[in-house]
Parts: C-alpha cells; sequence; structure tokens
C-alpha cells in the first residue's frame, strides 16, 4: 500500500523559508485554497500557512547548535484526527495515505487540531474549516504538468533539497533509502501516530590530522635555506675525538 | 477540500519566462497567469542559475505585485507643503519629463556636476552609469560603496576577480570550504544548491562569524569571531602556514609576484618597488613582465621566468650596484612574524589551538587531497600543461569583512592566503566568472581633474574607475576632491564604487560643493540605506537662510511608497520586475558561471500597472530630450524608441559588435558574444528561456589568469583589453605607489599635507591588522559591545518587509543578546532595553540567543520602518516593535586628527564602516511606553495608491479581483 510522504534533510536545512512561501503561493490558488491573511498590512499580521520553519537553538555558547526544523502535516499512518472528527470530513486516503480535510463536511469544531500532537493544523478563520498540507494533491497527479513538476510545491522549491518526496512504504524508494541510509527518524513516535515524514539528522564532518602529516620531505622551506644547517666553524665531533 | 478541480475551459492561463527581482541573485524564473493575473511564480527548471528551485523571496512576488505601496502616478510635492509630509499631488508623465528636462539642461549648460544621480539595489549600472557619464556629472554611483565595496578592491586588486557574481567557492569539487563573515548572499539559490551537495558528499564546512545564522547552521564547525578581527585571524592562519611551509611553492612562485625581489633601498625613489630590468616596451593596465627573481641555481638575479631558474622566495639579497633587495614573499613573512596564533586570539576570541588547527586543516589538505584533471591548457609563456592542478579548499566571505574600516587588508589577507593555497582558479578553490579575471587594477578610468567636468560635454572619463597609481586620482591642483562624495580623492584613493552613503551630507553641508539636484533611484536613504538616519532626513529638508532646501530639487523614482518617497520634491513610479524589460549585462554585472559568460533578460509578463514607466524608460526619454550624444542621431533626432529598441542596437561604439546582449547577435542572430545588432534578439532570448550561456571550452575554464586561450578570447571578445598574465599581488605596488606620494620620494600628485600620514599608514603594500577607526575612538569602557546586523534570508537583498507573506516570517525584529551579557544588566529575554552608542540610542526589545558571541549583539537589518511607510497600518509591528540599528551608526568619524569630517568609512576604499559601532545596553525604566525609540511621523498615503490596505484577503488569482 502506497504511503506519500516527506523526508526533511535537516543536515542541509539552511531555513531560507522557501518552503514556506511557496506552499502558499501555489495553494492559495489551488484545490485547498483561498488561504487567508489576517491584518496583512496591520498589527501581528497572520495567515494560514500549510508549513512553517521554526528556528531552535541547542546548546550554550560557544558548542550551540542553530536548527532550522520546517514542519508540516506528518501524514500520520494512525492519525489521531481523523477519529476525532465528527463529521468525517478528516479522512486519510487508502490509494496513497494523503490525509486531506473535506471542507464540504468540515464544520471548524477544530477537535481534528486539538487532537493532532504536532500542531500543524490551520483553521481559517474566514472559511470556517480546517486546512493543512496536502502534499499538493493538485499537483502530484496532474498528468497536465510534466512528470518532473508532479511533485510538492515546497519541494520543487526547496533549494538545498532538504525536501524528498515519496512513498515511504515501497523500500526501493529515494525516500526510504534516505530513512534507511542517513538515520530517519520519526517525530514523537511514543504517541503511536506512525508519522509518515521522516527526518534525517545532521551530520558532521571532521578532519583528522596526524601531527607527522605536517611536516613532508618536500617541504617548500627546504628550498629556501630555512632548515638551519649548523655552520661548518661549528664545533663538531672533529674537535674532540680522533679514532 | 474539493478533489482537485483543474483550470476550467473558461480560464485564460499563460506561462511565460522572465528572470527574478526579489533580491541580486537574478534566478530564472516561470510565471503561470491566470486570466490576467499572478498565479504561481516557479523557478525556471532549465535556468543554468537555479536550476528549477526558488527561494522564500521568489515565492512570494505575488504579493510585491499586488502590495498596496505600489507607486501608480508620477507625484509633485503639494505647493505650501514641507519635505517629509509626503503630501503630494499627481502629475503628468509630461509635466515630469518637462520639468526634469528643463532643469538638468541648465544644470548641463553650466556646470554638470550639480546633478547627481545615485542607484540603489539596481542591475543596471551599465544604462544608470552610461546616462551619468553622457550627461558629464562626476557624481554617480550605486550602492556598493555602503555595501561591500571591500569584497570588490580588496580581491580585484589582489588576484582580479572576487566573491559574489565575480567569482566563488567551486564547491563541486571542494574538500573544505571555509565560509567567514556571511549569512546569506548574493549569489543565494546557487549558494544553497552548491552547500548542500558539498555537504552530502562528506565536504567540511566552517564558519567563522559572530553569529551561527543562516548557511552557519549546518557548518560542521562554529568558530565565533569578535567583529572587525578577521584580520588578525588570516593574518595568523598565513603566519601558521608559512611557518610551517605548507604553502603552494611553485603555484607562487608561478603565478604571484611571491618570488619578485623589492628594491629595499631607503633612499631610492624606488623604495618599496620591484626592481625593473629595463623600460617595456609597451604600457598598459597589465604587469610588465620585466622583474626579476634571485635563481637559486646561479645564486645572481634574473629575469622572471628564465629558463632553468628557480626562484627563492626567502632571504635577503644585494644586487650588483648594492641594492639590497628581498623577495616580496619575505617581506610577506616578515610582516606576518608577529602575527602569532596566541597574538590572534587575545584579538579575535578564537582559541590559538583553533587558529592553528584550522591552518593545519587548509594546508594539508590543499597539499594532500590535489585534483588532476586531464585537461590541457596553455600558459601566457607558451608552456603547455597536460593537466589543471586543484587545491580542494574553498573560501567565501562577504560583508562581515568588507563593512569594517579595516575590511580592505582583511580582505587583502583573506585573498593572500587563498593564494598561498594555490586554490585560485582552480578546480575545488576559487573560479572567476566572467568578465573577471581583469587586470589588477581593471582599465577603466576617471577624469584626472576638473577639467573632466564641461558644460555641455560628456564627462571626461568614467564616473567609477580603478586607480593604478596617485596620478589616477580624480582631484584638483590642490589635491582636493571634484567628486561630491569625494571618491578617488585622498581620503579614499580606492572609492571604486563611490560613497553614496555620504552624498547627501556633504551634498548638505555644501562640502566640496553644493549641488542642484540629486536623482535616487530604488534606494532607502532616509531609512535604512542611510547611516545616521535621523540626521540624514532632517538634512534631506534642511533649508538655507534664503529659504531654498539646501539640496534644492530632489527626485525619487521607485515601485513603492516608502521613507524616501516621502522627501521628494518628484516623484516617478517604477514598474515591478514582471512588468519591465531588463538585460543582466556583460557590460554590467551579468550573472555568468564559472564555465563561461552568461547574461539574461526580464521581458515583461504583465502590463505596467497605472501609470508605472520602467526607470530606463525614464532615462533614455531624458536622454533624448537632453540630446545626450548617445541617445540622439547626427541632427539631434532620437535615436532610440524605447529600453528594448536602445538595448538591440546599442554597440560600445559604432560597429563593435558588442553590446548590452551577448546571445543571438549578428542580423539573423547566428553570432554570439560579437556581431552586428540583431532586431530579433528580444524574441530569441525569450524563447530561449530568457537567457544565454556560453560554454568555454574546458581548456579555458580554469588558470584564467595566466590562461593564453583563454585570455586571446576574452580579448578577442573585448572582455579584456590585453592578453598579458595577471599574476597575483601578493606584494601590492599599487599600494606602494600611493605610500610613496605620501612620503614625498614619488614624482606627480601628493597628497594635501593633512592627510599624509594617513595615506602613509593605510596603503601598506602588505596586509596588516588595525583596530577599527571608530573602535580606536569609542569609549570602550562605556560602550563595551560589538553591534552588527543581518538580512535574513526570506528578506536579503529584498526591499519587501511589506511584503504580506515575508512580514509574517519576521514582522518585527530584536536585539539578540548572549545570555550572560544580557544578565549581567539585569536584562531578562524579552526585555525592552536601549541600545546605545556614542551616536544615539533606540529602543528595542532583547532576545536571549546563545548563538551570538557574548561581546557581540546584533540584530535583523531593515526590517524596522517609520510609520505609515510602504503603506503600513500606523499600528504595525515594523514601527511600533521594529527598530533600526542604523541611529546609531554615523556616517561621519568624530572629528580627529586626520580632519573633521571624515567618512566612517574604509581609508582605502571608502567602504561604509556599518558593524564598527561600539554600543552598550541597559534595560528600560519601568513604566517607559512599551514601543520602540525614535518614532516618525506617519506618512500618508499617496495618490495613485489606489490598491487599499485590506483587513484580511485570501489571494486567489484568476477572478479578476488582483488586477
Amino acid at each position: 500500500m502506497t504511503q506519500l510522504a516527506l523526508v526533511i534533510d535537516l543536515n542541509v536545512c539552511v531555513g531560507c523559508h522557501a518552503c514556506v512561501t511557496s506552499c502558499k503561493e501555489w495553494n492559495t490558488s489551488g484545490a485547498a485554497g483561498a488561504m487567508s491573511d489576517d491584518r496583512p498590512y496591520g498589527a501581528d499580521p497572520t495567515g494560514t500557512f500549510f508549513n512553517r520553519v521554526q528556528t531552535y537553538e541547542v546548546g550554550c555558547f560557544p558548542k550551540t547548535e542553530t536548527v532550522h526544523f520546517p514542519k508540516s502535516c506528518l501524514h500520520c499512518e494512525e492519525p489521531p484526527c481523523v477519529p476525532v472528527c465528527p463529521t468525517g470530513a478528516s479522512y486519510k486516503r487508502k490509494e496513497d495515505g494523503i490525509v486531506l480535510v473535506d471542507y464540504d463536511k468540515c464544520i471548524g469544531c477544530k477537535y481534528c487540531s486539538w487532537a493532532c500532537p504536532y500542531g500543524v493544523r490551520e483553521i481559517d478563520e474566514h472559511q470556517k474549516v480546517m486546512k493543512k498540507c496536502t502534499l499538493c494533491v493538485d499537483r502530484i497527479y496532474d498528468l497536465s504538468l510534466p512528470e518532473a513538476e508532479r511533485r510538492p510545491a515546497c519541494v520543487m522549491a526547496c533549494p538545498t533539497s532538504a525536501r524528498l518526496f515519496g512513498d515511504v512504504h515501497d523500500p526501493d524508494s529515494a525516500v526510504s533509502e534516505a530513512i534507511r541510509e542517513s538515520g530517519g527518524y520519526q517525530l514523537m513516535p511514543e504517541w503511536g501516530t506512525k508519522p509518515s515524514n521522516h527526518y534525517l539528522p545532521r551530520r558532521k564532518t571532521q578532519i583528522r590530522i596526524h601531527t607527522d602529516e605536517l611536516i613532508r620531505a618536500d617541504n617548500p622551506l627546504k628550498k629556501e635555506r630555512q632548515l638551519p644547517k649548523p655552520d661548518q666553524n661549528e664545533p663538531s665531533l672533529d674537535d674532540v675525538t680522533s679514532w | 477540500m474539493q478533489p482537485p478541480a483543474s483550470a476550467t475551459d473558461q480560464d485564460r492561463i499563460e506561462v511565460k519566462n522572465t528572470t527574478c527581482y526579489m533580491c541580486a541573485c537574478r534566478c530564472g524564473i516561470r510565471v503561470t497567469l491566470k486570466n490576467g493575473e499572478v498565479r504561481y511564480i516557479q523557478g525556471n527548471p532549465d535556468h543554468p542559475l537555479n536550476q528549477g528551485v526558488i527561494c522564500a523571496k521568489g515565492s512570494s512576488g505575488i504579493m510585491k505585485q499586488y502590495s498596496p505601496a505600489r507607486l501608480t502616478k508620477p507625484l509633485r510635492r503639494k505647493p505650501g507643503s514641507e519635505r517629509g509630509d509626503g503630501e503630494f499631488e499627481e502629475i503628468s508623465w509630461d509635466e515630469a519629463f518637462a520639468v526634469m528636462a528643463e532643469r538638468l539642461a541648465r544644470i548641463r549648460a553650466t556646470d554638470p556636476k550639480k546633478f547627481a544621480l545615485f542607484t540603489g539595489r539596481d542591475q543596471m549600472q551599465a544604462v544608470t552609469g552610461l546616462f551619468a557619464k553622457q550627461f558629464g556629472t562626476p557624481n554617480y554611483a550605486a550602492h556598493g560603496g555602503f555595501c561591500s565595496v571591500n569584497m570588490a578592491a580588496g580581491m580585484i586588486y589582489t588576484i582580479g576577480g572576487s566573491f559574489w557574481e565575480f567569482g566563488g567557492p567551486d564547491l563541486e569539487r571542494a574538500k573544505l570550504f571555509v565560509m567567514i563573515g556571511t549569512a546569506e548572499d548574493h549569489h543565494s539559490n546557487p549558494m544553497k544548491i552548491a552547500l548542500s551537495k558539498f555537504k552530502r558528499s562528506g565536504g567540511r564546512f566552517v564558519s567563522i562569524n559572530p553569529v551561527r545564522t543562516g548557511y552557519s547552521a549546518i557548518a560542521d564547525e562554529w568558530v565565533p569571531i569578535r567583529p572587525g578581527t578577521d584580520g588578525a585571524l588570516l593574518l595568523a592562519l598565513i603566519h601558521e602556514i608559512i611557518r610551517l611551509g605548507l604553502y603552494d611553492r611553485d603555484f607562487l612562485v608561478q603565478y604571484s609576484n611571491a618570488a619578485e625581489l623589492v628594491n629595499l633601498d631607503e633612499n631610492s625613489s624606488e623604495f618599496g618597488m620591484f626592481v625593473r630590468t629595463e623600460v617595456p616596451a609597451e604600457e598598459g593596465c597589465f604587469d610588465p613582465q620585466n622583474k626579476l627573481w634571485w635563481d637559486r641555481v646561479s645564486n645572481k638575479p634574473v629575469v622572471t621566468r628564465t629558463e632553468g631558474a628557480d626562484p627563492f622566495l626567502l632571504g635577503e639579497f644585494a644586487l650588483s650596484d648594492g641594492t639590497p633587495v628581498k623577495p616580496s614573499f619575505q617581506l610577506l613573512q616578515e610582516r606576518v612574524k608577529d602575527y602569532t596564533p596566541d597574538w590572534a586570539e587575545g584579538i579575535t576570541g578564537v582559541p590559538a589551538a583553533t587558529i592553528r588547527r584550522l591552518a593545519h586543516e587548509m594546508g594539508v589538505t590543499a597539499r594532500d587531497q590535489k585534483i588532476e584533471l586531464p585537461i590541457a591548457w596553455t600558459d601566457t609563456w607558451g608552456k603547455e600543461h597536460d593537466t589543471v592542478t586543484g587545491n580542494p579548499v574553498a573560501f567565501h566571505a562577504m560583508r562581515g569583512l568588507a563593512a569594517h574600516s579595516n575590511g580592505f587588508h582583511t580582505i587583502r589577507a583573506l585573498a593572500i592566503l587563498m593564494s598561498l593555497l594555490g586554490t585560485i582558479d582552480r578546480p575545488g578553490g576559487f573560479r572567476h566568472k566572467a568578465p573577471f579575471p581583469r587586470p589588477i587594477p581593471p582599465c577603466a578610468k576617471t577624469p584626472k581633474g576638473p577639467e573632466g567636468v564641461q558644460p555641455d560635454t560628456p564627462l571626461g572619463g568614467m564616473a567609477l574607475g580603478w586607480p593604478a597609481e596617485p596620478d589616477d586620482l580624480f582631484v584638483d591642483d590642490k589635491g582636493e576632491p571634484v567628486r561630491l562624495d569625494k571618491a578617488f580623492s585622498w581620503e579614499y584613493p580606492l572609492a571604486v564604487h563611490g560613497l553614496m552613503h555620504n552624498a547627501i551630507t556633504n551634498a548638505w553641508r555644501g562640502d566640496p560643493y553644493p549641488i542642484d539636484t540629486m536623482l535616487i533611484f530604488m534606494a532607502n536613504m532616509a531609512w535604512n540605506s542611510a547611516m545616521n538616519t535621523v540626521q540624514v532626513r532632517d538634512m534631506l529638508k534642511d533649508k538655507r537662510e534664503d529659504g531654498e532646501y539646501k539640496i534644492p530639487f530632489l527626485i525619487v523614482c521607485d515601485a513603492f511608497q516608502s521613507e524616501m518617497t516621502a522627501f521628494a520634491d518628484l516623484v516617478l513610479p517604477d514598474t515591478t520586475y514582471l512588468e519591465r524589460h531588463d538585460v543582466m549585462s556583460m557590460l554590467d554585472r551579468p550573472i555568468s558561471e564559472f564555465d563561461g559568460p552568461v547574461d539574461s533578460v526580464r521581458i515583461p509578463v504583465l502590463p505596467p500597472s497605472g501609470e508605472c514607466k520602467p526607470f530606463q524608460e525614464v532615462l533614455i526619454e531624458l536622454g533624448s530630450r537632453l540630446k545626450l550624444p548617445v541617445f540622439v542621431n547626427q541632427d539631434g533626432s532620437r535615436k532610440y524608441r524605447d529600453y528594448p529598441d536602445f538595448i538591440t542596437n546599442y554597440e560600445t561604439e559604432p560597429g563593435s559588435g558588442i553590446g548590452f546582449l551577448a546571445g543571438w547577435r549578428g542580423k539573423g542572430g547566428e553570432k554570439f558574444m560579437r556581431g552586428e545588432p540583431n532586431p530579433r534578439q528580444w524574441e530569441m532570448y525569450a524563447k530561449n528561456n530568457c537567457v544565454y550561456h556560453h560554454h568555454l571550452p574546458r581548456s579555458y575554464q580554469y588558470m584564467r589568469n595566466w590562461n593564453q586561450g583563454y585570455l586571446e578570447w576574452a580579448q578577442r571578445n573585448r572582455i579584456t583589453r590585453y592578453a598579458e598574465p595577471i599574476l597575483i599581488h601578493i606584494y601590492s605596488e599599487v599600494l606602494q605607489k600611493f605610500r610613496l606620494a605620501a612620503q614625498g620620494k614619488a614624482e606627480g600628485k601628493r597628497p594635501p599635507e593633512r592627510l599624509k600620514a594617513r595615506i602613509e599608514t593605510y596603503f601598506d603594500p602588505l596586509p596588516f591588522y588595525y583596530e577599527p577607526l571608530e573602535m580606536q575612538l569609542s569609549d570602550n569602557a562605556k560602550f563595551p559591545l560589538n553591534a552588527v546586523t543581518q538580512r535574513p534570508m526570506a528578506m536579503y537583498h529584498s526591499w519587501d518587509s511589506q511584503n504580506a507573506w515575508l512580514r509574517q516570517i519576521h514582522t518585527h525584529n530584536y536585539l539578540f543578546v548572549n545570555p550572560l551579557t544580557a544578565k549581567a544588566q539585569g536584562i531578562a529575554d524579552d526585555d525592552w532595553i536601549w541600545v546605545e552608542s556614542m551616536h544615539g540610542k533606540v529602543r528595542c526589545m532583547c532576545r536571549y540567543s546563545e548563538a551570538v558571541e557574548p561581546g557581540t549583539v546584533w540584530t535583523w537589518n531593515a526590517i524596522g520602518k517609520s510609520k505609515g511607510a510602504w503603506n503600513l497600518a500606523p499600528e504595525a509591528n515594523e514601527s511600533e516593535k521594529g527598530f533600526l540599528l542604523n541611529h546609531l551608526i554615523s556616517e561621519e568619524l568624530p572629528p580627529h586628527a586626520d580632519g573633521p569630517h571624515l567618512s566612517n568609512s574604509d581609508p582605502v576604499t571608502g567602504q561604509a564602516a556599518w558593524y564598527d559601532v561600539k554600543v552598550k545596553i541597559t534595560k528600560a525604566e519601568a513604566g517607559e511606553p512599551e514601543q520602540t525609540s525614535p518614532q516618525f511621523k506617519s506618512v500618508p498615503v499617496a495618490p495613485g495608491m489606489t490598491r487599499k490596505r485590506k483587513g484580511w484577503f485570501g489571494f486567489f488569482a484568476g477572478k479578476g479581483e488582483w488586477k
């Protein structure tokens, strides 16, 4: 059974927010739109975004890590937002595992957003319906798009290609391989939600240099008379012994 | 949501390619329009620069297009209203042009330098510069002087190229990448693409920065450093690399002036100059090959590159006439002798052990992980090589180094370090992009004196140039400046991008002279682009005793109502990038790749809003009305219909075959780089993703400073005038010539008495470390902290904090403070605080951060706005909580020994020293307003700003609500 998902590589995410606004611009005029903006030019502007980047500092100076953490609906295999929905608006698709909201059935009661432990649902205060990431379901099956563009907008935009998209149930997919090879993990697996989206951790490269590698036989300083030779007039063994 | 609904048959869908302009990166974009409204902007997958990706800014272009801050009508300051009040009335373009043409014709016929043209983050300096030159005014510059000119000058005067669009790190093949003083960059998406590939292929990434944000977040190691001390670190790295012999000797000998002998006879007028064997047959802006080495084999001086010779890099020798000489590398070794890692630790805060380890990592990686590419090439001395060698250590640096008054020498030190490691234009190191490398320095020159400025005559040289010696300075017979901003004077001799940050202050003071009209394009000089913002705003509206403004006429062209437009007498509404033609030209700063020249265009995807007119069209129209020679036929009639016609048909000189665009030239579009104008050139760009990428043969892609094939190709295509080798200037004779003039040893122009010591000190032919000037003049006990700014990725190099989507990411800024530093002042996270320098104080909010070294505080720049500007509501966070650090930074140094009004800038280049400011922080008193200070009077909505500021919206393209 197919389970589409995102795998997000924190090793290369620089927190540029390309995924945030490319998602917004595609989806606001798409099947899930509009995505409203309140007080867009006033105090405390706030709008609907399906995807947000949070930035954390980890550790104390100077051992500080700055972590950029993009977060959107994780399309859980056991989504807690679905059973709590009183109208059946919140549902998980059998064919590809995408969790969606049927706006025609949604009454905006927010049970689903209370049930979601990840805080990824966004109420549209004007349409009074709950909205969230659709994995760009209106792009990925659109046969009028070139095949390379049948991907979520955030994945296409990401300048560091930190966002991989595919079927995490297919062991041969690029996303499954990335999870396997690069230590992909789920958020809060202890909740039993089985999030489909995974994250890849930071990986560090170090260079190890042995002291004896610093000096080599072809050290260019040798050509500069800089490696001192004793003066011929300085005392030598010849001055103290003759056997 | 409903099941996916495709566009209905009635919807009119159009897809058009153009080039982004949300920042300086210039990615290819594909714009989908639905019923004439912007539906979607995506990266163009067939574009070499961004390869299909797009950033947060590019994806928010829709909100720029439909911003309620858009200006749509030419405006005149209401009679009787004062500058800064923002009271305007609509006028027609005809009236606007009539006013400008009358005024500018009068200035041009009397004293052209009384017209000043300064531009901001524009990408059309070839056109704006041409207009200024044709007008005949020397007073032209773009924003480079207050942005990063040290990075351009420091590296171009050393290796003939620089970072940004001029060149960059070859991360495809690098093994170690060191980034210094960079948060984001001009070359934004390409850097992100490359950095990600680099990390994934196991490269090691070290970031040196007082702050860990942006790219530094994914560094394998973060090395915090105190602002303004990078020079000390770099010199200590050089010390360690020379001490251990970790430099690439062969590279230095062949490709730099490291082995050339310097005359050390203190009584000679040639002191500190390279010893020359003979007068060169041809003089030009290149290094003649008439210097000497001291040969190890014969132990005597020989002409450089004598067959079989191998020079000493170190030692001291005497010529047959007794003249003492040393190789310049010896002088470098002596220079860095005391710049030990232990010395640098005390200045930079970077542990000496870390400095040593970094030097070892660089040196050993460069030496032991060499790349050999099977690419045959021939050097300029005729020697054939079977391979191209690479030492895979790459660097990148930006404003963190540049925006200090010691930045020029810091950046020279960086370029020298890169050269010692043998990484210049080699795989895995630094690589040039066309039109670089250029001669050191490039050939363009300004006039040499006031005689270059004549009524009704084009300027007798370029407005901006590259001085090679004191005689190239643009000064009068007393050695005083001809330019308003004093660039190319003894105060800032190598101010190759001008000093826009001093233009308003100097014009206001009438020093060196008053002007009549200032035209400012796309630069917010009344806000975040000004140092000393509060007083600059006052200068803009200050009057003489006779009631006339001290700057009598101010014209501002911009697409948006801003803090700056409020001060204009005349406002010209520019288009957005989606409504205009543009070129990213080889005559300007193109988007070239390592493998060859690339230029590109913008083609309108939408009609202009209201009466908006692209600034280039304004210049063509004005140029035609003023009958500037380039813009008219011999009979004085208009030569170019409009900007696209100008781009198609303009040639640098009649018949040169060189124009703004290199692609699809020749009558039928069959020629590239050079060829006759092609009447269908725009169409051909449109059909080809708006970009032309010229792939050089592999043998021309490396070692271009000394690559005969490349240099001759560049010469044939007029990218360079000389196909002579561009030797790396480890030792800078150019700088020494200025020092000799200051010492009175050389013939020719000499500095005024008051500046002699300054020139002698700062025109040192080898890099040295000094504490930035303002720090030297600050009371460090009272103001113990450094304060710097960065731009966030979602806003870097954009001017869009009014953008409805982007402002939700950064709505207001905090001052980021290390908790240790804040707690010492009794300041808690999120407290309101005062941050104060010797120049002023600002109230703002404190945010704890462990990602900043404790001696530094910092903030995101240009988030704070003046009330009402950009059509934000008066209660918007940007003006209530957001703040500018600019209020604490002066455009001039406090009066001191060198003069009363010297720019707060690098004494070599005039680079604005934004990051030299010292501050203190204190907790705001209980009961103080929870609002940023200073506050400014609200700017009203201008006529023609038709789009209302809405309380909420749900943008949905294609319904006809957003046209």
